[in-house]
């Protein structure tokens, strides 16, 4: 095989790995080599203060609240999307991706106002004696939209291609519509669905500008671990942010990891569909 | 209001009253979920008048935040867009060692927070970092500036172009590059006669959305800039000061102008998917560059 016929790769591969270098490589490299430098007791018994124990605590239990809600209604809406017809199908469809196009400070503005005591959602919620803005709850809200098309965009596709043909062989066999959306649909949308869940997931865990309006910042209760990280910079404790700044790191790459295998295997299940 | 769609036999969930009750919920909680938060962006935004509102934005901090962030944009997308066209005829003509992993290197950003970037780029440039105090006894200033704003931003957004572009010239092949340089075409030739018309609508696509993140960005960009008011604010991070100072229908007037770009770029989004735009990603490759290196690679051997 003749390799190389076309021009431009010296240059193109060039330009590729000088940005990637100094733009990705070199921070991140930065970052690890300050964490590393700390000495693994110190690095331990940052990572594991109390405060930052409990950081991980409301990280994680926000994010996973937050893909679950994502779960349900990511996938009620790409199947309205996908499955009915109705006006204004196009306008919401669109719609869909505003949580990526918002940005986050706007977001998390918007949010705080809608949810606060005062506020058109938060007034109607505190006469449940429910308070969702400076709680995890409200944790919760910011992380569930700023994640909410992941799931939606990746099962969307994978529900359009479904062969019809699956469907109506379980309804001439006397399947009952739940039992054929439990039997035969939910498991061909299931790969697409953990590929959405680790990413909705995943950016939940690192959200950190539509949180921290909404949040209330306690520490112990309410504060993320990206805000942490930010605090002890604003204390200039710069081993401490450094190794809070690398759990989170670590975190992304191993969500990373779990996202590509999940993808890939999404992909070959609806290549061979 | 709603019917199933015609020329087809009923399906699971086809029942009307179940068809109707669930377009009804998704409905509610889109309102409630998506379409509320924009709502009050404009609500608070004009709450206080119109006048108070063309005062927020002509306040000069505003101005200047705006101005700022309109500069990042046009420092940080062009060189990212030419980085993205870069790596993706790299990535997509060429066979070598290792170009499997670039492709993971190249979306790491995106799974990275925001947060870190910025303090990763502290341990860089700023005086605990590696340069830092080189960049000291020089006297250059990239950190609580401009170069460290525009740096962030490309960090958050490097992955922006080129996921839009490689899918696509990934599918697209080889032929036609090959054939007009076989003809005679020198390279740039060929790039802008022969490949420039094929990926235009997902090079668009990969800038609107770019520059969207550019303009939006927060998180990295408040590590970095050290938020100097009416001096390294960009317009996110005058929206929080404004926010934290009880200043919140100037906060909103702010928010609104973000708002308005989210929009736009949602229509522009729109628009370009009509061309084509975006569905080499979404489609077959799901955004996966483990995938799309597989694809590649079964390409190859085929």
């Amino acid at each position: 095989m003749a390799r190389r016929i076309l021009p431009g790769f010296p240059l193109a591969l060039g330009i590729t790995l000088v940005y990637v270098s100094i733009i990705v490589v070199l921070p991140l490299g930065a970052l690890v080599f300050k964490a590393a430098s700390l000495g693994f007791e110190d690095y331990w018994r940052i990572v594991s203060s109390p405060r930052a124990v409990a950081s991980y605590r409301v990280t994680a239990l926000s994010a996973l609240g937050a893909t679950v809600f994502n779960l349900v209604f990511g996938m009620a809406l790409a199947w309205v999307l996908v499955r009915y017809r109705f006006p204004g199908r196009r306008f919401i469809d669109a719609l869909v991706d505003l949580p990526f196009a918002l940005p986050t400070a706007v977001a998390g503005i918007a949010l705080t106002t809608l949810f606060a005591e005062n506020g058109w959602f938060g007034s109607v919620l505190a006469h449940a004696g429910i308070k969702v803005a400076y709680t995890p709850l409200g944790i919760m809200v910011a992380m569930a939209f700023t994640s909410l098309p992941f799931i939606v965009r990746t099962v969307q596709p994978v529900l359009e291609d479904l062969d019809p043909a699956l469907e109506e062989a379980a309804q001439t066999l006397g399947g009952s519509d739940r039992s054929i959306f439990l039997r035969v649909i939910l498991p061909l949308l299931t790969p697409a669905l953990l590929a959405g869940l680790s990413l909705s997931f995943a950016r939940s865990l690192g959200e950190f500008g539509a949180i921290i309006f909404i949040a209330g910042n306690q520490p112990m209760s309410t504060e993320i671990t990206a805000l942490l990280a930010f605090i002890r910079l604003e204390e200039y404790d710069y081993q401490a942010a450094a190794a809070i700044a690398s759990v989170l790191l670590i975190t992304a790459f191993l969500m990373l990891a779990v996202t590509n295998i999940l993808q890939a295997r999404a992909l070959r299940y609806t290549a061979r569909g | 209001m709603s019917a199933p769609v015609k020329g087809r036999p009923p399906r699971v969930g086809d029942a009307p009253a179940f068809r109707r009750a669930l377009i009804g919920v998704v409905l509610t909680l889109v309102a409630i979920v998506i379409i509320a938060p924009l709502v009050i962006i404009g609500y608070q935004a004009f709450s206080q008048g119109l006048k108070v509102y063309a005062e927020a934005i002509a306040h000069p901090d505003t101005l200047h935040a705006i101005g700022l962030t309109v500069i990042t944009a046009l420092i940080a997308v062009p060189i990212n867009t030419a980085f993205g066209v870069a790596a993706a005829w790299a990535i997509t003509k060429f066979d070598f060692w290792g170009r499997r992993f670039l492709l993971v290197v190249i979306e790491i950003p995106f799974s990275i927070s925001p947060i870190v970037a910025g303090v990763a780029y502290l341990f860089v440039y700023g005086l605990q970092g590696l340069f830092g105090p080189a960049l000291e006894s020089a006297d250059i200033k990239i950190l609580f500036a401009l170069p460290g704003i525009v740096l962030a931003s490309m960090f958050v957004t490097a992955p922006f172009v080129a996921r839009e572009l490689i899918p696509l010239m990934q599918a697209q092949g080889r032929d036609l590059e090959e054939a007009a340089t076989s003809l005679g075409a020198s390279g740039w030739r060929t790039f802008f006669f022969v490949t420039l018309p094929n990926i235009r609508w997902a090079l668009l696509y990969g800038v609107v959305l770019c520059n969207a993140r550019v303009m939006g960005e927060f998180g990295a960009v408040s590590v970095v800039s050290g938020n100097i008011r009416g001096q390294t604010n960009t317009l996110p991070l005058h929206i929080e000061l404004l926010y934290h100072d009880y200043q919140t229908s100037g906060a909103f007037a702010a928010a609104s102008i973000l708002a308005l770009l989210a929009v736009v770029t949602l229509v522009a989004k729109v628009l370009l998917e009509r061309h084509g735009a975006g569905r080499a990603r979404r489609r077959p490759a799901l955004a996966a560059p483990v995938a799309a290196a597989k694809t590649a690679s079964a390409e190859v051997s085929s």
